[in-house]
């Protein structure tokens, strides 16, 4: 059974939010998206049965929008496993900052918007 | 700026939501403090955030799962008008009234007449060295957020209570043996989680047995076992790590506010009262023996009662 079947958390609930200011990433146009991005990206690898990743995402939303030269994006590890893997994905939420396509920092865990502003701050 | 409300209620469990929904409903325009994200218990909707299948909660015959009740909990006291804010008290004063709540250095955050504590309690980690470094690469506090990523791999789940047997059925979705780690020769979990446990072909028990040590660099390798009968010490070649070994109670910023018993829980007068009139308490904070989603949520419903007849005894 696929875990995404076999446990899908929020059935009825609230969907991820799908910002305008957020770059949706897929297996098929990371390595192009990420590549030719001209600032520094923060890609947060998620999923839909994730409580943790449903509390970042509005607060990922609000950098975003704050932040025009930080470019954020997202990554569900459900449908785009190849790009999770190669970046060794153990734990979601999990943000990765990438600088001229090439991984400079990782934030692992949910924290507080205060707490992700500091650590995104050399960034922004 | 200071705010000042009738009621403020700190945490957002099942204990701080029913409190919001009896005092919102009372007319009191509770403001809750929900607490703030984290990939651990201590989070907005608390413990139950983390767990998958609810079976005991009464009117959902065929379950319901944590993050759903907290949902459909937050949205009750929503309708009713309670106001919730995402942040966490990070002091208080409870030595006069009107009662003052610190989120972050200054002025105090909001006053309040009445407060109801419901700020929960927390999972215990082993403390080991190398814990801290490898959380999030092997060393996991969220099953539910990483179980997917040990699919075909051996992990361990440390702990004998129902939130340990949880954890390891529900991680054998995806490991291809859960060895679950058992510091006696018995388990402390509810008979029928043990029947389901101990039937399940893919969790191996290790009696009388805890974690030595944990070995990785940059990702979990493997742990070492100690024998707590013999002390003989054996490894086992396990990539993942998931600890359920018990809570401490959310109580360091009630030091010297509040009268706490040894372990850390709020001592508690009658019903939901603490040892500062004004001040209520409900939920894991001042319960470590049942600590179930349903007392937690009685428990709420008499902080309500009791703070709204607090405040209409002093002429609110």
């Amino acid at each position: 059974m696929e875990p995404s079947s076999a446990f899908s958390m929020h059935p009825s609930s609230e969907r991820h939010t799908m910002s305008e200011h957020v770059m949706q990433l897929s297996d098929s146009t990371f390595d192009e998206q990420i590549g030719s991005a001209s600032g520094p990206v923060v890609v947060d690898f998620w999923a839909e049965w994730c409580g943790p990743c449903k509390q970042i995402a509005p607060i990922l939303d609000e950098i975003a929008l704050e932040n025009p030269g930080l470019t954020v994006a997202k990554l569900n590890i459900d449908d785009n496993f190849e790009v999770t893997r190669r970046y060794g994905v153990m734990s979601i939420p999990s943000l990765i900052v990438f600088k001229d396509g090439v991984e400079v920092d990782r934030i692992v865990g949910a924290k507080p918007k205060g707490a992700l502003v500091e650590s995104l701050s050399k960034y922004l | 700026m200071t705010e000042h409300r009738n009621v403020l209620i700190l945490g957002s469990g099942p204990a701080g939501l029913t409190a919001a929904v009896y005092t919102a409903r009372a007319q009191l325009e509770p403001l809750v403090l929900e607490g703030e994200p984290s990939s651990t218990s201590d989070q907005p909707g608390g413990q139950l955030m983390l767990t998958t299948e609810v079976e005991n909660f009464p009117g959902f015959p065929t379950g319901v799962t944590g993050p759903e009740l907290m949902a459909s909990m937050k949205e009750q006291a929503l309708r009713f008008g309670a106001e919730l804010v995402t942040a966490k008290a990070t002091s208080v004063d409870f030595s006069a009234r009107p009662f003052k709540i610190f989120v972050g250095a200054g002025e105090p955050a909001y006053t309040a007449d009445a407060v109801i504590v419901a700020t929960g309690a927390r999972s215990l980690m082993l403390g080991l060295e190398g814990e801290d470094r490898l959380l999030g690469y092997g060393v996991s506090t969220c099953a539910t957020c990483d179980g997917f990523f040990f699919r075909g791999q051996e992990i361990a789940v440390v702990g004998g209570g129902d939130s340990a047997l949880e954890e390891a059925m529900f991680l054998t979705r995806f490991a291809s043996t859960v060895h679950l780690i058992v510091r006696r020769d018995q388990l402390r979990a509810s008979k029928i989680m043990q029947d389901r446990a101990l039937a399940n072909e893919k969790i191996t028990v290790h009696w009388n047995t805890q974690v030595g040590a944990i070995h990785g660099e940059e990702k979990l390798s493997s742990l070492t076992l100690r024998d707590t009968v013999t002390g003989e010490e054996r490894p086992l070649a396990a990539t993942g790590l998931f600890v359920a070994i018990g809570h401490v109670p959310n109580t360091s910023i009630f030091e010297g506010q509040l009268d706490l018993h040894e372990n850390g829980y709020i001592a508690m007068g009658e019903g939901s009262r603490t040892s500062v009139e004004g001040i209520f308490a409900c939920g894991d904070v001042q319960d470590h023996v049942y600590r179930q989603a349903i007392t937690s949520a009685g428990s709420g419903c008499m902080a309500a009662i009791d703070a709204e007849r607090f405040l209409e005894s002093t002429g609110h």
